[in-house]
Parts: structure tokens; C-alpha cells; sequence
């Protein structure tokens, strides 16, 4: 059965505010999670004003200037700040987002920022994802084949077979579809999650791949693929516009063709 | 030390802080409405018994129904039987490949909205219409 509310030790109090200092004209409040595994304490809520006017446009360039400027503890992840590593994804104004590619301005009133949702978390905003990467390399995310490759060349796709790839292979691995998923959170260690499948799905649509039966074999379970309910909250966030809810009927389509 | 350091590592909200998209609201409004139905089938049940037992035990329901909280129900059953009926259908699309575009899924969203309230009004205003009030 789902566990709705919060464990005990997970409930979040009110933390600290620091004040934008005197001259700040245009200011922002960041109400952001905070979480330190070493004082023993709950989760808390500090709020963050800061001067936009000396503040780069996206959500990331405001915790970076927190960082460097009022609170040198804030912990996140972050790396290439242009929305292709996929490290600073978060849930920022109640979606989940990379943070290098959400304008603060798309945000009215206060920003709030919190770790990917129904995730343990290693310190404020980061997340543990080692749950999500064993359930990756489960469906074995690579090319699969029983033929040897050509000696002189590469295994060559048509630009059709190609073309069927788009959509999928742009996936950064971020899992901001993966946490907003409800099914995911009620039943996140058996169920692989849209992140998961749409990676499954890229490589049974790959022409290249000679392993398609047996992929879908590991697949056809009421759990891993079948708790998929179509709600559609990974396509809705999705921060590269990928649709992983199509993927997945793909997936279960195939199951029912194949019969 | 390590072990109790990660054993301790709180969950982060999810319910608490996701911001309710038409995507989840319309996936819970079907479930929702799916378990009402299925808690409605034992009002037919009493209905159907009621009038294989005899004029007194009908009337006794027919009472029920009839009252100002009777017709709540009812009316809600049936919004929640064409809601159920509609987002069904759209399900279907979907099983088939169709309508995952963000933008469709919007509009069959909305659809199956206004047909569910259309028509639970339309049944209502024919069958208070057909009886007489």
C-alpha cells in the first residue's frame, strides 16, 4: 500500500531567512530544502532573498550566487549549465526542471526549490539515484547482437530506420519524468519508471539491435512495464520535450502485436 | 557510521509539493470515479433486490433515491459513469498510439471534461423530462 504522507523523519520545519542586502531593488525570495545528514535534524526550509539585478536569468544562477555569496553550505548538484548533463534537475515551483534552463521569471511569487520528489536524499538538493541507475543497467541499455559486425564497416541503418531513434536518443538521463511519475512513487523498486522504459524502448526500436524478443520478454511483468498507468506527468515535464508516455504505449503495443 | 549515516536519509516530499497537473488530476479523477462506480453496483444491487421483493421494500428505495440526498448521489454517480465512460475512451486512443502529444492530450483532456458534464445534464433533463419531474 502507498505511504502518502511524509516518514517522521522526513517532515519539514522552518529554517533561516537571509535578508537581501540594502541597496537590492529587484528582489527574489528562494525557499529552498535543505537537509544535513550530519546534525541529526529534520529537513528544513531556509528562504533566500536575492538581487536579480546581480543575477544571471536561470533558477541555477541564483543557487549558484546564493552559494558563492550567502550560504556556502547549499549542496547541488550541477555541471555543464546549458541543459545537456542532466545533473541540476530538480523540482522548481512544484515541476520537476533542470534548474540551467528555467527562467526565474517564468516563476511568479516565490521560487521554491526541493530535490527530485519521493527520493531519499543525500544532502539538500541531491538526491540518491542508485536505485534509478541499477533499474537502467537492468534493461541492459546498450546494442545487443547474435551476428558478428561487419569486418570493413560499420552496422548501417537506412535514414528511416534512423529517423525512428529521434525522440529517444536525446534523453539525458535527469529523471525529471522518472520522480514525477505517482506510480513510480507508490511503487518505485519494482516498477522501472518512464525514464527507464523509454530508454528500453530506444533500443527495441533500434534496427541494429537483434535482442528485441528477449527485451521484451524482461519486460512483461505487471510491475515493471503494466504500472503504468498513462497519467502522463513525465511527458508533461519532460525538460527536453521528449515523450516518454508514447515510448511506453510503444512498448506495450509490441506486447500485444507479438502475441 | 556510514550505514546509519544513509539509513537516516530522509525522503523528499512528493504529494505535498507537486503541483497538480491536468495530466494527474483528470489519471485520478478516472480512478476516483472507477471506485465510485464500483461502490454504486450495490445501490443497483438493492435497487434490483428491492423490486424482485416486493411494492413495500420498492417503495422504501424508491423513497431513498427520490429524497433531495438520494438525487445528490445519483446525480454524482452519473457524472462519475459518463466521466469514466469518456476518459475510457480516450484510454483507448491512447492503448492504440494515439493522442500522446502534449498538445492533444490537453484537448482530449478538456473534451472529456465538457462531454462529461454535457452529458450528465442531457440524461438528467430527458429522464426528469420523460417522468415528469
Amino acid at each position: 500500500m502507498a505511504e502518502f504522507a511524509l516518514p517522521a523523519n522526513s517532515k519539514i520545519g522552518v529554517g533561516k531567512t537571509h535578508k537581501a542586502r540594502a541597496p537590492a531593488k529587484r528582489v527574489k525570495t528562494f525557499r529552498i530544502y535543505r537537509w544535513n545528514p550530519d546534525d541529526g535534524a529534520n529537513p528544513r526550509i531556509d528562504s533566500y532573498e536575492v538581487d536579480l539585478d546581480g543575477c544571471g536569468p536561470m533558477v541555477l544562477d541564483a543557487l549558484i550566487k546564493i552559494k558563492n555569496e550567502i550560504d556556502t553550505t547549499l549542496t547541488f548538484r550541477r555541471s555543464c549549465r546549458e541543459g545537456i548533463c542532466g545533473s541540476c534537475a530538480m523540482n522548481v515551483d512544484g515541476t520537476n526542471t533542470l534548474a540551467c534552463t528555467k527562467p526565474i521569471d517564468d516563476v511568479s511569487g516565490d521560487v521554491k526549490v526541493y530535490p527530485l520528489p519521493h527520493m531519499k536524499v543525500v544532502k539538500d538538493l541531491v538526491p540518491d539515484l542508485t536505485t534509478a541507475y541499477a533499474q537502467l543497467a537492468s534493461i541492459e541499455p546498450w546494442l545487443k547482437t547474435r551476428t558478428p559486425a561487419p569486418p570493413d564497416r560499420e552496422r548501417l541503418q537506412s535514414p528511416e530506420e534512423r529517423k525512428r531513434l529521434d525522440g529517444l536518443w536525446e534523453c539525458i538521463l535527469c529523471f525529471c519524468c522518472q520522480t514525477s511519475c505517482p506510480s513510480y512513487w507508490w511503487n518505485g523498486e519494482r516498477y522501472l519508471g518512464p525514464a527507464v522504459l523509454l530508454q528500453a524502448y530506444r533500443w527495441i526500436a533500434d534496427s541494429r539491435d537483434e535482442y528485441t524478443g528477449e527485451r521484451l520478454d524482461a519486460l512483461e511483468d505487471p510491475f515493471r512495464l503494466y504500472r503504468c498507468h498513462t497519467i502522463m506527468n513525465c511527458t508533461k515535464t519532460c525538460p527536453k520535450g521528449l515523450n516518454p508516455a508514447k515510448a511506453i504505449a510503444e512498448i506495450k503495443k509490441l506486447m500485444v502485436v507479438r502475441r | 557510521m556510514a550505514r546509519e549515516a544513509t539509513d537516516n536519509r530522509p525522503l523528499s516530499p512528493h504529494l505535498q509539493i507537486y503541483k497538480p497537473e491536468y495530466t494527474s488530476v483528470l489519471s485520478i479523477t478516472h480512478r476516483a470515479t472507477g471506485v465510485a462506480l464500483a461502490l454504486g453496483t450495490l445501490l443497483l444491487v438493492w435497487w434490483l433486490l428491492a423490486a424482485a421483493m416486493g411494492a413495500d421494500a420498492y417503495a422504501t428505495v424508491q423513497a431513498c433515491l427520490r429524497s433531495w440526498f438520494g438525487r445528490l448521489l445519483l446525480f454524482g454517480w452519473s457524472w462519475a459513469l459518463f466521466y469514466h465512460l469518456a476518459n475510457g475512451i480516450r484510454h483507448l486512443f491512447w492503448d492504440a498510439g494515439y493522442g500522446f502529444e502534449l498538445a492533444t492530450a490537453q484537448k482530449s483532456g478538456w473534451a472529456v471534461v465538457i462531454a462529461a458534464a454535457a452529458l450528465t445534464i442531457v440524461a438528467w433533463v430527458v429522464g426528469l423530462t420523460a417522468r415528469g419531474g
